[in-house]
């Protein structure tokens, strides 16, 4: 839903040209340095990037799903590492508070998550529970005004900067699946809270991830999210669910950064005497990106529309996080036989977005459990 | 003290301009507009002025067609307060701007107008100057650094021999360039924000101004196109080059 387009298209504009003039010049830097210029994460604070989704009345943006996705299809014109900055406030980070915080809970947190004041960092995933998730061994122990934890979180995005994370453990021992689990959201830096080495990646280079240990981690009872036990696996599936949509409209705004990079490179690269992008070979690579790229974009904002409607789009937008990250994928590699071997060299953007794309088809649900969840919701759904 | 800036509604600075089939002006159909660039700098400076304690108001102008209140929009949501949008549909000649702006003023009183060097769309340069003309005001061009005290404005001046400083006797017009500042980008809230400020619409005969173009535009084509260059293996051979072929020595 789109409430009002002339403020929309103003503020695209000024992302559009916010990610062409400043971000896209600084990609290479980024990606050699590992790291995003404080200048740039200053000027993302003052152009309201943090608070994309939360409401207005905690001070953020509060976009509907619809312009979030917008929004996240101009943003993904550039290297996911400056998404990352701002991306788990505006997601992962957040959304398990704004769905099913307290109104105390999401008052200390969400305005400061909205202006970038703090960073906020979503800890489900550990070294033995990754897709599945339910069978997390992190344990919470109710122990006087408050609660124990103990446990190892594995890949979590933005821990080394992160003020808050939404972390998920065990308070009931006797129920080893997703019953058991509760969510907390944990002050950093905390006592009995320590963090792992930078893990070194394939890609996404200026993202950060790393492990976080908790051994004897105290935190008071009202660190439980929504005051109640046992809901917590419910909380992390509902925050996965709204991110699918996000994560899609991030990985078709890339595919269709790559395609402009192909197409430019193909209108001037001479082979035979013409540019390449005469030669018919090529055009069906360029068409098929320009078809795959458009479909996607087609599923998430019909998708985001419906959601903005209150419509149901668990199994839809699981197709649009599991077909856009496969897709992605594809038009990296059309993007990058395009360039040939330029392509392979590290001096074009192209090698770059190859590598970072590949983790879209695994975070935040692998493409199985994409496949999984659509096809049990659909035999769920004849069920008698 | 209030400031007031015009802000003028151009093609998009990214865009490649094409020039119509018959000749009769620019093709605008389906093109990116955006703020003039120079105006954009102008803005920034009232804001900057405003920031520092000096500006208490920022008025923006534009004038032209409906989608003018765009470009004002964008200007508040920068940080301007208020807004006019002079509507008319044809063509405005500097000279009828000028005018228009002029009219404005008289109701406005602002201690200080600044507007961009010229607008990119036909480069005239000639409104502030014009504008400056017609209330007999002082007026400093080409504006790269500028510094507010004691009812005067000291303001550097870029031109051809350097850098002239010169001080003005407010209220002024100032006439920005490149280098005075660089523009912000306009915060997500606040361009949300900017949709609720105000925008006062008035039209050339409320203010007393015929709007009637002088110029007739007989032709408008493209460039020629450039010929590829060619390498030269000496410095002699470059200086005879110069001297027999380009006849630029
Ligand atoms: C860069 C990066 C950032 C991350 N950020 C975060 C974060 O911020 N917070 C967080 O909590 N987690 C984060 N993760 C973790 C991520 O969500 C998990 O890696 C992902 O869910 C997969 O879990 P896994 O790595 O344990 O793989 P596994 O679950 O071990 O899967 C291995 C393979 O088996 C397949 N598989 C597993 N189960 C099934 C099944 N039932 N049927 C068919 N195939 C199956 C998978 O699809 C996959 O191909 C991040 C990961 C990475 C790489």
């Amino acid at each position: 839903m789109i409430r009002d387009q002339k403020a929309l298209d103003q503020l695209l504009d000024t992302l559009a040209r916010f990610v062409g003039e400043r971000l896209i010049p600084l990609e290479a830097q980024v990606a050699h340095d590992e790291a995003v210029p404080d200048a740039i994460v200053d000027e993302m604070r003052g152009l309201g990037l943090f608070g994309l989704s939360i409401p207005e009345a905690y001070g953020g943006l509060e976009l509907t799903m619809e312009e979030e996705c917008l929004a996240v299809l101009v943003l993904g014109r550039t290297s996911a590492a400056f998404r990352g900055v701002f991306g788990t406030n505006v997601g992962i980070g957040s959304q398990g508070l704004l769905v099913d915080g307290t109104e105390e809970q999401k008052r200390r947190y969400l305005p400061k998550l909205a202006t970038g004041e703090i960073i906020g960092s979503f800890a489900l995933t550990e070294p033995d529970a990754g897709s599945d998730a339910g069978s997390l061994k992190t344990t919470a122990k109710r122990d006087g005004n408050g609660y124990v934890i103990n446990g190892t979180k594995r890949f979590i995005t933005n821990a080394p900067r992160a003020d808050l994370f939404t972390l998920f453990a065990r308070t009931n021992p006797c129920e080893p699946g997703a019953k058991g689990v509760s969510a907390f959201l944990v002050a950093a830096p905390t006592p009995g809270l320590r963090l792992g080495p930078i893990d070194r990646k394939m890609g996404q280079a200026g993202t950060v991830t790393s492990d976080v240990i908790l051994e004897d981690c105290r935190v008071p009872a009202d660190a439980l999210l929504g005051g109640k036990e046992g809901l917590g696996f419910k909380t992390a599936m509902k925050v996965l669910d709204r991110g699918r949509l996000h994560i899609a409209a991030a990985c078709t705004g890339t595919a269709e950064r790559l395609i402009a990079d192909a197409l430019s490179y193909a209108t001037t690269r001479q082979q035979f005497g013409k540019p390449i992008a005469e030669h018919q070979l090529v055009q069906a690579m360029l068409a098929d990106c320009r078809t795959e790229a458009f479909a996607a974009r087609c599923m998430v904002l019909e998708t985001a529309r419906a959601k903005d409607e209150g419509k149901d789009v668990a199994t839809d937008a699981s197709c649009c996080k599991y077909f856009a990250s496969e897709m992605v994928g594809r038009v990296a590699d059309r993007a990058l036989q395009i360039h040939g071997g330029n392509g392979y060299m590290a001096a074009y953007a192209v090698e770059r977005f190859y590598r970072d794309v590949r983790l879209y088809r695994i975070y935040e649900g692998t493409s199985q459990i994409q496949q999984l969840v659509i096809a049990r919701n659909m035999i769920r759904g004849i069920a008698p | 003290m209030k400031v007031l800036v015009a802000v003028k509604r151009v093609i998009d600075y990214n865009v490649k301009v094409r020039v119509k089939a018959d000749g009769s002006g620019v093709d605008l159909a389906n093109v990116k507009m955006s703020m003039n660039p120079f105006d954009e700098i102008a803005v920034e400076q009232a804001i900057r002025l405003k920031e520092a304690g000096v500006a208490t108001e920022i008025v923006a102008v534009s004038l032209g067609i409906e989608q003018c209140q765009e470009t004002l929009r964008t200007a508040l949501a920068m940080g301007a307060d208020r807004a006019i949008h002079v509507h008319h549909d044809g063509e405005l000649e500097p000279l009828v701007v000028a005018k228009l702006l002029k009219a404005i003023i008289a109701t406005e009183q602002p201690g200080l107008v600044i507007v961009g060097k010229q607008a990119i769309d036909d480069d005239c340069n000639q409104t502030g100057q014009m504008l400056a003309g017609l209330l007999g005001w002082p007026q400093g061009t080409f504006v790269s650094r500028l510094k507010l005290e004691n009812g005067k404005a000291l303001a550097t001046r870029e031109v051809d021999g350097g850098l002239e400083n010169v001080e003005l006797t407010l209220p002024a017009i100032l006439t920005v360039d490149l280098r005075l500042n660089e523009p912000r980008y306009a915060s997500l809230p606040n361009i949300m924000k900017a949709r609720k400020k105000p925008i006062e619409k008035r039209t050339p005969a409320e203010l007393g101004v015929d709007p009637t173009p002088r110029l007739k535009t007989l032709k408008v084509s493209e460039p020629p196109k450039r010929l590829a260059g060619v390498k030269v293996d000496s410095v002699a051979a470059l200086v005879t080059k110069l001297k027999q072929e380009a006849g630029v020595i």
